[in-house]
């Protein structure tokens, strides 16, 4: 890389709650190719990670491989990252989380990583419910391989070359919900105004939030006969919903009442607020989401939005009844009571 | 909105500020750039072509190019224009041979010039070439008016000036020195084709209080800076009072300092925001240990016994409201002594010597009525520029003034209308070279601008031509070339390449870009990503992209030309090209471009 992006501190900037810019939650320059949508989820994760004032070192990014897999390099410079084995990242995640559920976790994943080679991990992160953001960077093809098909490739889209793809593809979201995923999205790499308050709404959820957000490769899939190209998206998808974010402490506005508007109250105080905007939609019903997605998949739209959402499910830390204290703030006393104690554990159990 | 329209010249002139705010519009980041590569004798020539003068202007000019400057406006200081102009003029080798020359036959067009100024002058550069036969007359005995009269050598060398203006005379102007003119009808009848008149603002503003004419000590700033010039006075009292607070008075009080003054004080009216000298005039003046006072206004001058004792001032006290004085108050009373006054409160023009029933007319203030394009009289064939035309200006307004009356008078002289004239010209070229190599340094700098070294002041006083500016050296020269950001360096946007994926607006550092969707200005820039902070800086804004509909908005304000947006582009869609602006002078009136002639953007297939 022969260029640099400069830091420049202009006049009239913008800060956040704790003080800090949107150049603050950047990471190092991108080295993907000029024009890959990835770069443009990048941007709309910095976006949403500054607009909700999340604090640097309270933050973790994980990955697995592939270009989606670069990613976390690319955003916050000064969180916690791990770049992990193909397909692995769940695991990882899940370690880290179960270790430190304070952290805020962000994991990044590709269709390769995901539907492919981690297509396994992909399903039990989901069931486990683990507290993360689980973004998918879908673009159809490996782009470090230098474009085949990959699982997410619509059946009958073609190569660059025109070879036609015979298989059938995975659906990512699809898959999510039917795995019992608590949250379920998806969004447009070139659709910054619906990915950002859909990355809030996902990292604010108590559970593993999956997004799958189609991204654009510009190298081998922006042609004429690709399903994933920018034009292709943008005349076939279809909003099924539009979601909005609303912290805690912060008021409702009534004007977000207006149509058929339902407000999802977090824990936290927290609000998703949902509009749907084709009124035969219940993203709250499974059965009804998946109808929904398959009816539209037949006529060749792309449905987007928050697709479905249930934060009643248990998350991890709930399901096995851990301690509410990350174990990185226990004594090494309390983790390893010794082996006295184990016996007992043990004669107790005979 | 609808697209902006790139194709008129003035939308990317505009962009580059400081050739916007040139009156001459030099090609700054280019001959920055040329001194960059150390090629001086190149960008002293492109700054000839529009300023005619850089070694003088790279020291006394007014600079308006510098607050201007795109750099100043990120919480910087501008780049150093002006210091760079004198490298460039310092570090040349032997140029002549790139001068223009005046052709072996003449056409047979005289002209005569009034005053050997800086419009003069330029009149004589920009029309000697074309074979005219150029008369200049002037009143003293050696050329350059203002420039060698009332700016002190120490800030302008001798040398240096009579350099620059013997370019001029040695193409071939007449000229008679010690001629003043004494009557305009005289010339008039002498067979002259066209006269210009550039005899400046010789007359200082009076200021006329009681005991104004009782003392040898009072005297006018400007009248005694040219004596101060012609060696006539060479000395001056310990305690020195100037009343104004221009350059002039700048110029007053740095002079009275090198003859023999201990104690030097500038008297303002005005609080400091108001004053009318620049900055760095007023720092240069303060280093010397200049007292400046302010809140003073004059009242008397306080004789005894047909000595000057000192001055009378009332205290003022100001209500100022958003930089205007809404209200003023008289406070008290203070008596200042002093052995000698310079009044420095203002000049004008004076016409003394042109009779009234010529047909040149002049306003009831005593203002000739200058055409402001033609910059001809009310009588066809008398031109007026510098400032003689609309008052006193600077050396710079005086030259470009002189390139539009030198076109006039072409025009005139071939008898085709004056009104009729060429349009600027701009043409673009891409700078791109390879992956991530654009052919000039886009890189951004962060450096501070860099600081002008002085003559120590120890010695600095002991004669009066000793230039105080040492002039930039090599380090910091190579410095300040790095912090222009090359605003010429344009963003050019091919609306029907965009896919509309945000990479541009991703990578700008200064989040310059957005798009969305289009409406009328003041909707659309209430949805830009940064909000607007200049709003007379451009807005550039696409056609509908093919995609979305939605239009590419860009803020010129902080754009800094890096180069990303095109860097980061897949298509293409953004460009980085110079933008090479021609503003014709008289010589493009021969056989140059036409009238009308539609500006050349470089196109790309599509």
């Amino acid at each position: 890389m022969t260029y640099v992006r400069p830091k420049i501190e202009l006049p009239g900037q913008k800060l956040n709650e704790i003080g800090l810019a949107l150049r603050d939650y950047e990471g190092s320059l991108s080295t993907l190719c000029a024009g890959c949508g990835h770069d443009s989820i990048t941007a709309a994760l910095v976006q949403a990670l500054w607009e909700m004032s999340i604090a640097p070192e309270q933050l973790i990014k994980m990955s697995g491989i592939g270009c989606s897999s670069k990613t976390p390099a690319y955003f916050v410079h000064g969180a916690h990252g791990f770049n992990s084995v193909h397909g692995r990242m769940p695991s990882v995640a899940t370690g880290a989380l179960a270790g430190n559920r304070d952290l805020i976790g962000i994991g990044v994943s590709g269709d390769g990583d995901s539907l492919s080679i981690g297509f396994g991990q992909f399903g039990h992160v989901i069931r486990r419910n683990v507290n993360m953001l689980y973004l998918i960077e879908n673009n159809g093809v490996y782009g470090l391989t230098k474009g085949q098909f990959s699982a997410s490739a619509d059946a009958g889209s073609t190569s660059k070359k025109g070879q036609v793809n015979q298989m059938q593809n995975i659906n990512a979201v699809a898959t999510a919900i039917s795995m019992g995923a608590s949250f379920v999205g998806r969004s447009f790499s070139g659709d910054r105004e619906q990915l950002v308050p859909l990355i809030k709404s996902a990292i604010a959820h108590p559970g593993c939030a999956v997004v799958d957000v189609i991204s654009p490769c510009v190298t081998f899939n922006d042609h004429v006969g690709s399903t994933k190209s920018y034009s292709y998206i943008r005349d076939h998808k279809l909003r099924a919903t539009e979601t909005d974010y609303i912290p805690a402490r912060s008021e409702i506005k009534a004007s977000y009442y207006a149509g058929d508007t339902h407000p999802v109250r977090l824990h936290d105080g927290s609000s998703i607020l949902l509009r749907k905007v084709d009124p035969d939609y219940d993203p709250t019903r499974r059965n009804n989401a998946l109808g929904f997605l398959e009816r539209h998949r037949s006529r060749g739209e792309i449905v987007t939005g928050l697709l479905y959402i249930d934060q009643n499910v248990p998350e991890m830390h709930s399901q096995s009844r851990t301690v509410t204290t990350p174990l990185k703030d226990m004594k090494f006393e309390q983790l390893n009571p010794g082996s006295e104690e184990l016996n007992k554990l043990q004669q107790g159990m005979k | 909105m609808k697209r902006t329209d790139t194709s008129n010249p003035d939308y990317f002139h505009k962009v580059v500020d400081c050739q916007w705010g040139c009156p001459a519009h030099t090609d700054v980041p280019e001959y920055i750039r040329l001194i960059a590569q150390g090629r001086f004798d190149d960008a002293y020539i492109v700054n000839r072509e529009s300023n005619v003068f850089p070694g003088i202007l790279g020291r006394v000019c007014d600079r308006p190019c510098e607050p201007a400057c795109r750099r100043g406006r990120m919480d910087e200081k501008p780049v150093a224009i002006c210091r760079l102009k004198r490298v460039a003029a310092d570090h040349r080798g032997d140029i002549t041979d790139r001068l223009p020359a005046a052709p072996n036959e003449r056409n047979g067009k005289k002209i005569a010039l009034i005053g050997a100024g800086p419009a003069s002058l330029t009149v004589a550069n920009d029309l000697l070439p074309l074979g005219y036969e150029c008369t200049i007359y002037e009143a003293q005995a050696v050329a350059g008016g203002l420039m060698r009269f009332n700016i002190p050598s120490f800030r302008l060398p001798i040398q240096v000036l009579n350099e620059e203006i013997d370019y001029i005379l040695d193409m071939g102007a007449e000229i008679h020195y010690e001629h003043r003119i004494e009557s305009m009808k005289e010339l008039l009848g002498q067979g002259f084709d066209a006269i210009f008149v550039g005899t400046g603002a010789p007359r200082g503003k009076e200021l006329k209080l009681p005991g104004r004419y009782d003392s040898e000590n009072i005297s006018i700033g400007i009248d005694w800076l040219e004596s101060v010039a012609f060696e006539h006075i060479d000395s001056i009292g310990e305690n020195v009072l100037i009343i104004g607070v221009g350059n002039t008075a700048m110029d007053c009080c740095r002079t009275s300092l090198r003859l023999g003054a201990k104690n030097v004080k500038v008297m303002a009216r005005k609080p400091r925001e108001f004053f009318k000298a620049s900055v760095w005039e007023l720092e240069d003046a303060e280093e010397e240990n200049v007292e400046i006072v302010v809140n003073h206004s004059p009242k008397e001058f306080v004789i005894e016994k047909g000595k000057l004792k000192g001055m009378n001032f009332e205290l003022m006290e100001y209500t100022i409201e958003n930089g205007r004085i809404l209200d003023q108050e008289v406070t008290g009373e203070i008596f200042i002594p002093c052995d000698d006054v310079i009044l420095a409160i203002g000049q004008e023009n004076a016409f003394p010597w042109i009779e009234r029933d010529l047909g040149i007319e002049f306003n009831p203030w005593e203002e000739p009525m200058v055409d402001e394009v033609t910059y001809e009289s009310k009588r066809k064939g008398v031109f007026f520029g510098g400032d003689s035309a609309f008052g006193p200006k600077n050396i710079i307004w005086a030259v470009e003034h002189a390139h539009q009356a030198a076109i006039s008078i072409h025009r005139h002289c071939q008898g085709e209308p004056l009104t009729d004239r060429l349009p600027d010209l701009l043409n673009l070229n891409s700078r791109k070279m390879g992956m991530h190599e654009w052919s000039y340094s886009n890189t951004f700098d962060p450096a501070a601008r860099r600081k002008m070294m002085h003559v120590p002041l120890d010695i600095r006083f002991d004669e009066l031509g000793r230039e105080v500016e040492l002039g930039f050296d090599a380090e910091q020269t190579a410095k300040e070339v790095e912090r222009c950001l090359n605003c010429d360096i344009q963003t050019v946007f091919f609306d029907s390449l965009c896919i509309e994926c945000d990479a541009c607006l991703d990578i700008c550092p200064t989040q310059c870009l957005t798009i969305t969707s289009n409406g009328d200005q003041d909707d659309l820039v209430k949805r830009l990503k940064a909000p607007v902070q200049e709003y007379d800086q451009p807005l550039f804004v696409s056609d509908e992209l093919k995609q979305t509909s939605r239009v590419m908005v860009k803020d010129e304000n902080f754009c800094i030309h890096c180069g990303l947006c095109a860097e980061r582009c897949p298509t293409a869609a953004w460009d980085m090209q110079k933008s090479l602006l021609k503003f014709p002078k008289a010589a493009d009136y021969d056989g140059g471009n036409i009238p009308g002639e539609k500006p050349c953007q470089q196109s790309k297939a599509v």
